[in-house]
């Protein structure tokens, strides 16, 4: 099955600056294997240590949370769309904390 | 989900049945009246409402203006920090004379000169574990425009054991997130993310900036979703993630559930009072705590004292290209994340300077050299930064 990953701006850096990927894959956990299989330096962002996907790191078929699915077994269709989200903090920004901490 | 709207604003409309309008107000107000859906009952409603925001930045601008002008009766503000030259490229509560003064004032004299009949609430102070609870338990919802996983997660663990909504948004680059937490029955911010990631792992400064106009898009949806939860308007973001892509200007949406595993809402807590993490870098351009390490370390000023007597060292930049353009000290550029593929340009037999933004990335490539075999390393310490504090002040900072 033919699906679109989709990889948010953060992880882009591991990822040849590519914003989506075309995989083909039969579960998520295929279609995220072939993924990191691309990109190598992915996947220590998106797994831990101890394989698991990481807790900061939400993967969605479609608009749905994997976890709430068949987890990384879920199957995939053509077309789908794999979406990984991760937890980012911005909001305000650059401050004089920096500068007067210096 | 009108019925969710309106379990949220219950209180809000309860809580002052005596508030009325001036008619100043009815002329400052005319827009919202004219609408059957505000009207009078929904100004007065908005009148009686008490709106916390954490961080007067890119995203409490611009939801603090809006707030402000649609007449939320009470606005208190938490931030701590001055407003410095590089807020006014997003911030746009503040302007150029404003540099130098503290956010919370500035802020404060902003909002009241925009609409005199709020109250707008100062507290110049840092959110933390002892002093979350306390503020907010004075309002009816809280804007969270943090920047850091820090006080997101207090902020968020605060709003779910007080009972009151967290309305979130997050930017990155060019790319926004918002959604509503902490509602009854709705998820909260752990249920989707249970634990911050660790600092290592988080964007360091070389991927971090902002557009100036995404924090004004996320923190006007913000104030959108902060007025429709005081009016019990519409279907507000709670169990949806908002998602937004500035670049390819589109929206799309994923589902949000409450995760019944959850430590901080779910069926067996484990979190039952507030946690201090440990602030590391978001979007603000302070990098990660360095991890204790042995990495030989040179100051800037020494560094100058050796150049200028002629020593024979060679200056790695593993900055970014466009970070070498915005100013550079005439070093070698090879960015950080090509320096495993480039490392057979270096040559060991040379004594290496190597430098970043502040420290942290060079501190990295340092490591790494070290164990590729190379044994005459140094980490210019505080990076170009310290430069400009130390050796040349011409230099721009950013």
């Amino acid at each position: 099955m033919a699906v679109k990953v989709m990889i948010p701006t953060p992880l882009r850096a591991y990822a040849d600056k590519q914003e989506t990927a075309e995989v083909d894959a039969t579960t998520v956990a295929e279609a995220l294997s072939a993924l990191t299989g691309r990109f190598g330096d992915l996947r220590k962002h998106l797994y831990g240590e101890n394989g698991k996907l990481r807790s900061f790191v939400n993967v969605y078929l479609n608009d749905e949370d994997i976890r709430y699915l068949e987890k990384e077994s879920t199957h995939v269709n053509d077309g789908d769309v794999i979406s990984i989200v991760p937890s980012i903090a911005g909001g305000s920004s650059a401050s004089t904390g920096r500068e007067s901490a210096r | 989900m009108a019925a969710n709207a309106k379990t949220v604003s219950e209180p809000v409309a309860q809580g002052n049945p005596s508030v009325s309008l001036s008619n100043e107000e009815i002329l400052r107000y005319s827009r919202h009246l004219i609408i059957p859906e505000v009207g009078m009952e929904g100004q007065l409603k908005l009148k009686a409402a008490k709106v916390l925001l954490v961080g007067a930045g890119g995203l409490g601008a611009p939801s603090s203006l809006y707030l402000a002008a649609a007449g939320v009766g009470r606005l208190g503000i938490v931030d701590f920090d001055k407003i410095d030259h590089t807020n006014l490229q997003r911030q746009v509560l503040f302007s150029s004379a404003d540099v130098g003064t503290p956010k919370i004032e500035a802020a404060a004299e902003r909002l009241h000169s925009l609409n005199p009949d709020i109250q707008i609430d100062r507290h110049e102070t840092t959110l933390s574990s002892e002093n979350a609870l306390e503020i907010f338990r004075d309002y009816d919802i809280v804007v969270d425009g943090t920047d850091n996983f820090a006080t997101r997660y207090l902020v968020n663990d605060a709003c779910v054991l007080l009972g009151k909504p967290n309305v979130y948004g997050s930017i990155f680059r060019f790319e926004g997130q918002a959604s509503i937490f902490g509602a009854p029955d709705g998820p909260c911010y752990r249920c989707l993310y249970p634990e911050p990631p660790p600092p290592g792992l988080v964007p360091s400064c070389a991927e971090g900036g902002v557009l100036g106009v995404l924090p004004g898009i996320v923190g006007c949806i913000q104030a959108m979703e902060t007025l429709k939860l005081i009016l019990g308007l519409g279907s507000p973001l709670i169990g949806r993630l908002l998602l937004f892509d500035a670049l390819g200007m589109k929206f799309r949406e994923l589902k949000l559930k409450k995760n019944p595993e959850c430590p901080l809402c779910g069926e067996n807590r484990t979190i039952t009072h507030l946690i201090d993490y440990a602030e590391f870098c978001g979007i603000r351009g302070e990098e990660a705590p360095a991890p204790q390490t042995t990495v030989p370390e040179i100051t800037p000023r020494e560094l100058k004292a050796r150049l200028d007597r002629g020593d024979d060292l060679y200056i790695l930049d593993v900055r970014e290209p466009h970070e070498f353009q915005i100013c550079n000290i005439g070093g070698h550029l090879i960015p950080l994340g090509d320096l495993s593929r480039r490392v057979n340009e270096l040559d060991s037999s040379r004594e290496i300077v190597a430098h970043c933004r502040s420290g942290k990335r060079s501190a990295e490539a340092v490591e790494f050299l070290k164990k590729a075999g190379f044994r005459k390393l140094w980490n210019l310490k505080g990076g170009v930064l310290a430069w400009s504090d130390e050796v040349d002040p011409s230099m721009p900072k950013y």
